[in-house]
């Protein structure tokens, strides 16, 4: 499953907002059928990382490479025309929609001349949850606000996948969730490795993030301090790295 | 308790996709759907009924051909101006404008048929419908670009379109409207042999979509709603249309408003439920932000919303000048505006946007008209029917508080 190239590769991207240095020359990457921690302190700039990547707010400096081709990425059009799908820690569901509209908002499937397909998105929405397992849906009609935390979670996941992305981001996805349900969300992440996506997971859980993913790199003040395999390495290690890890540059400093 | 229950659901229980497989099934979820709180339409047309009780047992001429014809010429207009009310309040946004703009448009309307020299009743009318939109475009871009509360642009909308209104009029103080086909609009009354043909045609299109959906979930390998119960529906919405067609027939024939109420009903149910635009709409309502993010032009829809408010205020402003044959500078005022937002939110659309139907506009409008045409008939005074339709608009939110509770209760929210 595992191939040898990245599917995703970030060359010494830098971000500033004012005069916050929020991204200092971080290289990063990822591969199909890998689960890739992303951590860190807060502040630490994982989430710019994840917008950089999304089109939202675009590096400033730096390359990405997508496939081994260099790409630029603008807008969250750009990013999801590439295959790259993002769970955002709040979801983004529109509760009052069912399961099938909610995966398909935005996309829907239409019959011309303006009448949606519901039949047809109702069927490949079951498919998609079906083949993540995702068995514990009543109905795939009934509204996201009637669903758990967990179930929840596992639709934002499902959207993601469901767009032949081959690439998908989650910002904390169980940061709110109960023990049995971040159960759940885990298992859908290793699956999706496992079907050769290549995913990355944003967690402060360490417990959670030696169970599912293979790689960690680890983010402290806008630079990447470490990266390591996550059957290399021990928690001990992981933490030193978000707390006292090297850093390049002082920051503050700004470099000629 | 439902959630409870059903997380023990299989996988195959996914597949079919929940609706029921046999017609037992299919009523046994209705009644659990009813008794968790999801009562959809249900209390308002109990409501109906205890109303037509009342009325009827205080004043025999309630329940009759000509009272039920009157009715729907009555309610025609607020009706017609709920509809876009409904849109507005989907997006979780109010437009305290929609009084006045209706008026704009009659007023409009009414000037440029003005002989000599008076346009087409089409252009009249046209013109006066395009100019309403445009207002509501404007409103839309200033409360989207800017920023800004609805319930703000709108009341200073309120004060301006009155103040256009009164301008526009001048001194005439009542400008009376000729045109045949423009006062043909609210008086007019289909020749009974129409009456019957439409009715037969909205029951075929009705079967016709219903068996299209059928076949394409099962095309699809879906579950789909029992034979039975689609043809127990076709047949009742059957006679209900046949019924409604004979007791108007015993009078003066349909009204012509009543058929334009119905284009309109089923044409922005079709928008609201069954295009993208309408998905939409209810999902800028539901979580803007996810909107946003699903790439959804948010701006798009509101303005576009608030276009759609504004021309159906016109329409209904047009309806009501027709019904009068004429316009004075009290077009547009008095509970018109209360009228129409009461008539959306009886009708079971939410104020906090993203849940409600387009029927709600009807229905809520059946209810408000039917009790002020019953104090009418009564000889109630102006103060005791301001006083009932307030405990029933209250008595309304209230049914749809209660039954929220309990659908949150049973996990139904
Ligand atoms: N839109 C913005 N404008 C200005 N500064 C920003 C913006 N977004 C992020 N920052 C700054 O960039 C730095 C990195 O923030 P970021 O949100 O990426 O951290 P994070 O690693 O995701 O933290 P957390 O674990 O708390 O989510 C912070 O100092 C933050 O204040
Ligand atoms: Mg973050």
């Amino acid at each position: 499953m595992v191939s040898d190239k990245p599917l995703l590769e970030l060359k010494g991207v830098s971000k500033r907002f004012g005069a916050v240095q929020a991204l200092t020359k971080v290289d990063f990457f990822c591969y199909p059928g890998e689960v890739m921690a992303l951590v860190g302190d807060n502040g630490a700039g994982k989430s710019t990382l994840i917008k950089g990547i999304a089109g939202i707010y675009p590096f400033d400096e730096g390359e990405v490479y997508y496939d081994g081709k260099q790409v630029h990425i603008h807008s969250p059009k750009d990013c999801a025309a590439l295959g790259i799908e993002i769970v955002y820690q709040d979801l983004a569901l529109a509760d009052n929609l069912d399961v099938v509209a909610n995966m398909f908002l935005g996309r829907e499937r239409v019959l011309p001349p303006w009448r949606l397909d519901e039949a047809s998105m109702e069927k490949d929405c079951v498919k998609t949850l079906d083949s993540l397992s995702v068995t514990t849906l009543r109905s795939v009609r009934q509204p996201v606000a009637s669903l758990s935390g967990g179930q929840r979670q596992a639709i934002a996941v499902a959207k993601a996948v469901m767009w032949n992305s081959r690439l998908v981001i989650l910002d904390e996805p169980t940061a709110a969730l109960g023990v049995a349900q971040t159960r759940q969300v885990l298992d859908l992440v290793r699956r999706l490795a496992d079907k050769g996506l290549a995913v990355v997971l944003i967690s402060h859980n360490l417990h959670d993030i030696f169970e599912v993913t293979d790689r960690i790199t680890v983010l402290r003040l806008g630079q990447k301090v470490r990266e390591f395999r996550t059957s290399e390495t021990t928690q001990q290690e992981v933490v030193h790295a978000i707390t006292a890890g090297k850093l390049q540059e002082v920051p503050g400093m700004v470099k000629s | 308790m439902s959630v409870k229950n059903s997380t023990t659901a299989s996988e195959s229980a996914l597949m079919a996709g929940q609706a029921a497989q046999s017609p037992s099934e299919y009523i046994q979820s209705y009644l659990k759907r009813v008794t968790s709180g999801d009562l959809g339409s249900l209390p308002i047309i109990l409501g109906l009924i205890l109303i037509a009780i009342i009325f009827q047992s205080q004043n025999e001429n309630f329940l009759t051909a000509r009272n039920f014809v009157n009715l729907i010429v009555q309610m025609a207009g607020v009706t017609t101006i709920a509809y876009g009310v409904v849109f507005v309040l989907l997006i979780g946004e109010i437009d305290l404008s929609i009084g006045y703009v209706s008026a704009v448009a009659a007023v409009t309307m009414t000037l440029l048929l003005r002989e000599p020299g008076g346009w087409p009743w089409y252009a009249a009318l046209g013109l006066a419908l395009v100019a309403v939109a445009l207002i509501g475009m404007v409103q839309g871009l200033i409360i989207t670009t800017f920023q800004l509360p609805s319930f703000v642009v709108t009341l200073a909308g309120l004060l301006a379109w009155n103040g256009v209104v009164l301008i526009m009029i001048g001194g005439a103080g009542t400008v009376i409207i000729q045109d045949s086909v423009i006062v043909g609009i609210a008086n007019y009354f289909l020749p009974a042999i129409w009456g019957w043909i439409l009715a037969l045609v909205f029951v075929a299109g009705y079967t016709l979509t219903r068996v299209r959906q059928v076949i394409a979930r099962r095309n699809q390998g879906l579950s789909t709603t029992p034979m039975l119960i689609v043809v127990l529906q076709i047949v009742g919405l059957a006679i209900l249309s046949l019924l409604a067609v004979y007791v108007c027939n015993h009078d003066r024939g349909v009204p012509f408003v009543g058929i334009i109420l119905l284009v309109f009903l089923v044409g922005f149910s079709f928008l609201a439920t069954k295009t993208p635009f309408g998905r939409y709409v209810y999902a800028v309502g539901g979580n803007k932000e996810a909107a946003r993010r699903a790439g959804i032009s948010v701006q798009r829809i509101q303005v576009i919303v608030f276009m759609i408010s504004s021309a159906m205020a016109g329409m209904g402003g047009i309806i009501l000048a027709s019904r009068l044959r004429s316009v004075d500078t009290a077009a547009g005022g008095g509970n018109l505006l209360l009228n129409a937002i009461a008539a959306a939110v009886i009708g079971g659309t939410s104020l906090f946007g993203g849940s409600g139907r387009v029927s709600s506009a009807v229905l809520g409008a059946l209810i408000i008209m039917s009790v002020e045409n019953g104090m009418g008939l009564l000889g109630l005074s102006s103060g005791v029917k301001f006083v009932i339709t307030g405990l029933v608009l209250l008595l309304a939110v209230l049914v749809d508080a209660i039954s929220r509770r309990s659908r949150t209760q049973s996990g139904l929210a």
